[in-house]
């Protein structure tokens, strides 16, 4: 099971905070995770916006990350803190 | 100390003296203090919500402190932010760091903003007369983070 939360705008444009993924051999990186989601088209076209950032199990990663079983990831636009 | 994320408001004023009050070893205390604007961009903000990453957001922000305390010599370092509803006057955020000397807190502020801002899993969104918008983040934050 791979864990997946949306922040901010991309939370607000997909209608939705998170969603739990079965495992599946074939997600090697969040990169292939991100294609996968984009393949669902219509709003998902928001994961594509080239300063995405990400986060494996609360670490800021960079699309490349590998993944694995249990982790937990999120996808978020640039932070705006402070 | 060292990072608390809140929604209750706080005063930059008491988080400073902290910094200094049970240490006379410090020489230096170097603070910043992010206040909420009621305008940006030339439009009117009435009202803020701050989102976060619960968890990842202090886990973020004291490793920004473990980076900073590599590259200087600091005695205390203290970051708050807040999260939630805000309004226009009210302090956001505080940086605060002490040093036996002041270089190494001038910088080391400076460092843990840039990296705040870059890095932490916090988001704004601003209310206005003209509807509620997400703030888009600034290339002069990524060149300034860019710097260390």
């Amino acid at each position: 099971m791979i864990r997946i939360s949306y922040f901010a705008r991309y939370r607000e444009h997909l209608g939705q905070s998170g969603e739990q993924l079965e495992w599946q051999p074939s997600l090697i990186s969040i990169e292939t995770l991100r294609q996968q989601l984009l393949q669902r088209g219509g709003a998902w076209q928001v994961l594509a916006e080239s300063n995405l950032m990400c986060a494996r199990n609360q670490e800021l990663v960079s699309p490349a990350e590998p993944l694995a079983d249990g982790d937990e990831i999120a996808f978020f636009p640039p932070v705006t803190g402070g | 100390m060292a990072v608390q994320v809140q929604t209750a408001g706080f005063d930059p004023g008491q988080c400073l003296n902290a910094l200094h009050q049970a240490d006379a070893s410090v020489g230096a205390v170097v603070s910043f203090v992010g206040y909420m604007r009621d305008f940006n961009d030339g439009q009117a903000v009435a009202r803020m919500f701050l989102e976060h990453y619960p968890g990842m957001t202090e886990k973020a922000l004291l490793a920004i402190e473990a980076q900073a305390r590599e590259r200087w010599p600091l005695l205390h370092v203290h970051i708050l932010h807040r999260v939630g509803d805000l309004a226009p006057g009210e302090p956001i955020v505080f940086v605060g760091v002490s040093s036996a000397h002041r270089q190494a807190a001038f910088s080391a502020c400076d460092f843990i903003m840039d990296y705040l801002k870059t890095r932490a899993p916090l988001w704004k969104k601003e209310q206005g007369a003209g509807g509620a918008h997400w703030v888009d983040g600034r290339d002069s934050d990524q060149q300034a983070a860019a710097r260390w």
